[in-house]
């Protein structure tokens, strides 16, 4: 894999999606090497997409890791239903899923919905949850969330990470659009909301009307 | 609904607004019977806070009557609550380490994107304050939207008046962990800079946790008075040289604990506050910091720095050597309202504490800007406005 990687840095395009589920963070931490060689030492211990010169081509990473002060296996639980993921995605309108293969619903830009077909790659209760999108789906991407508990008694921490390959074509220029509203923010948005979900039962709001959405 | 809003720098009206209604679940909608203006309303007033946007409700010292509950709702409709300024879930790692001005989840996520790059983190929300504090609709107005409102409200018995009670909202809490943050212990002598509603309390305050003496600072006479009449001495910096005057009040040991109870607008007689002045009017961020340099200067050494005075960006020429040389601690923060709530409460119905000796005018929230305009422009005379809707 790491061959690989190192190819695509020399001007090779080997799509992300071509990788094994899971390979998002491993994609991450071994470019994160390819892109410091030359530094003295040896790689610290963060994650690959917080590299000050790690570069991910053509596909946008976001992740972004919380802790929720709640049980591992609660939120594995929550998160594994995919109809839940719109009450703190609030770009994806609706998931439709039978367990093993889900539909959803992505608001685009100008009032387009796109769909997005992804089947499970990875599922280990308490653990991890991986998708990845099917070969008939509009977009390519994969994404993975992790489990693990937290020091002390503050719960789990939560890590998600999703990546995406904007396709050719208008879908294209439209995923584009979408997941250029700083994918990075709107991974930070998902994750907190999705705390604030798990930990006090809504997502914290200043709308003073149903009708309003509070958000600007 | 009738509110106060915010149109600008210097520009308030009451205007007609949407009322609010139930949005999540563990949502109470109330219908405010008293609220008032505050210290940190003048910094939004004066547009020094960044993220205050044309149309917001300001207030965020406000009780009333519960009119309205969510599902999740602890509280029932008709009972009288206070409402904590900070808005907290009662659920996160902060709210059960009682730091509820740090609340991991009341800010909404959308509001985030700028604290955290200015800030490092987002902090709780907070009632009609800045967006940066997740821009929730305030108190100076007939109807407010309390979430959470299973943890944050007081429930205020009945025959105690509005009057004595509105001021654990913010306030009183706000100069009781001041006077806390202080670690007051027998024989200390503690300095506060400012005779504001928030220096006033944090006097009471500190006299009532035991210490020796509390000097109060400020330039207004009648404050100064109001400070006196409490049990503090005074000094009032026009007259006076601040740091002699607190070596020699303090046997040559300068205060055990300092309060910087003035904020970031702080008036100053020395070069520092003119810079200072200019560069808060051309906008280039740095607040206006002259009463908390005093402050560092004058703690004795090994002592004390408590902040409650709020900052908002940044401060030029902080005397880093002199709290790093001296070895001195400083603690500060938005109050964690809601851990005092239960204890002042019983002491405003013990008659140990007395808040309404504050009070200087009572208008109508029709009255509003009036009540800006003056609490800002006579701010002796004008010690607290409280408006009834
Ligand atoms: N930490 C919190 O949670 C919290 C809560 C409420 C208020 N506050 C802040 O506390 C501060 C005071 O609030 P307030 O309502 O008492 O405000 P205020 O404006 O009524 O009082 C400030 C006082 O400081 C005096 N002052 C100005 N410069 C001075 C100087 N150099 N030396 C001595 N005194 C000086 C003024 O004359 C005035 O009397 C504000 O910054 C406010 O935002 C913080
Ligand atoms: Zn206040
Ligand atoms: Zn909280």
């Amino acid at each position: 894999m790491a061959r690989r990687l190192h190819r695509r840095e020399d001007g090779h395009s080997v799509p992300l999606l071509a990788l094994s589920a899971g390979a998002v963070l491993a994609a991450g931490a071994l470019l994160w090497r390819s892109a410091d060689r030359g530094l003295p030492g040896r790689p610290d211990s963060a994650p690959g997409r917080t590299s000050r010169r790690s570069r991910y081509g053509d596909y946008a990473v976001s992740g972004r890791t919380v802790t929720v002060n709640r049980p591992r296996q609660e939120l594995y639980a929550f998160w594994r239903d995919f109809t839940n993921l719109p009450q703190f995605m609030h770009n994806v309108t609706a998931v439709e899923s039978d367990g093993e293969q889900s539909v959803w619903t992505l608001r685009g830009p100008f009032g387009r919905n796109l769909s997005v077909r992804t089947r499970i790659v990875s599922d280990r209760p308490g653990e991890e949850i991986a998708w990845r999108s099917t070969a008939e789906s509009e977009i390519e991407t994969e994404g993975k969330v992790s489990f693990r508990d937290a020091p002390g008694d503050r719960g789990t921490e939560v890590e998600a990470l999703v990546a995406y390959v904007p396709p050719a074509g208008r879908a294209g220029q439209l995923v584009a659009k979408m997941f250029q509203r700083e994918p990075r923010i709107q991974g930070r948005r998902e994750m907190k909301r999705f705390k604030m979900l798990m930990e006090t039962g809504e997502v914290a709001t200043s709308a003073n009307r149903k009708s309003e959405d509070g958000e600007d | 609904m009738r509110a106060l809003t915010y149109h600008g720098k210097h520009d308030v009206r009451v205007d007609t607004v949407p009322d609010p209604e139930i949005v999540n679940p563990r949502d109470a909608v109330i219908e405010v019977t008293a609220t008032a203006i505050c210290g940190s309303d003048l910094h939004l007033y004066d547009g020094v806070i960044p993220g205050v946007l044309s149309g917001d409700i300001l207030g965020h010292e406000f009780m009333g009557r519960v009119v309205e509950t969510g599902p999740g709702s602890t509280l029932e409709k008709g009972q009288r609550v206070v409402v904590p300024f900070t808005i907290s879930c009662g659920a996160c790692f902060h709210c059960m380490k009682q730091q509820f001005s740090a609340c991991d989840n009341s800010n909404p996520a959308e509001k985030q994107d700028l604290s955290e790059p200015l800030y490092g983190h987002a902090m709780s929300g907070l009632f009609g304050y800045s967006h940066l504090t997740g821009g929730y609709p305030g108190g100076q107005a007939q109807y407010v939207r309390v979430p959470y409102s299973d943890v944050g409200p007081i429930v205020i018995p009945d025959g105690l008046p509005d009057e004595e009670v509105l001021f654990l909202s913010d306030i009183l809490p706000t100069g009781w962990m001041a006077a806390e943050n202080c670690d007051i212990t027998e024989g200390d002598s503690v300095a506060v800079w400012g005779c504001g509603p928030v220096g006033l309390f944090a006097v009471q305050s500190a006299l009532l946790m035991g210490a020796d003496r509390v000097i109060a600072i400020d330039h207004h006479p009648h404050r100064l008075d109001l400070a006196r009449r409490l049990g503090a001495q005074v000094i009032d910096y026009r007259r006076t040289h601040v740091l002699e005057a607190l070596m020699e009040m303090t046997g040559g040991f300068g205060p055990d604990a300092v309060i910087d109870a003035v904020g970031m607008e702080s008036h100053g007689m020395a070069p520092d506050s003119a810079l200072d002045a200019v560069k808060q009017q051309v906008g280039i961020g740095a607040d206006r910091a002259h009463a908390l340099r005093e402050a560092i200067m004058a703690c004795r050494k090994g002592g004390r720095i408590s902040m409650p005075g709020v900052y908002g960006g940044f401060v030029d020429k902080f005397p880093l050597g002199a709290l790093m040389e001296k070895g001195l601690q400083l603690r500060t923060g938005q109050t964690h309202v809601q851990r005092y709530s239960q204890d002042l409460l019983r002491r405003i119905g013990e008659g140990e504490i007395d808040t309404t000796f504050l009070i200087s005018h009572r208008l109508s929230l029709e009255e509003a800007p009036t009540g800006y305009r003056n609490f800002h422009d006579n701010q002796d005379e004008w010690t607290k406005v409280v408006l009834t809707p």
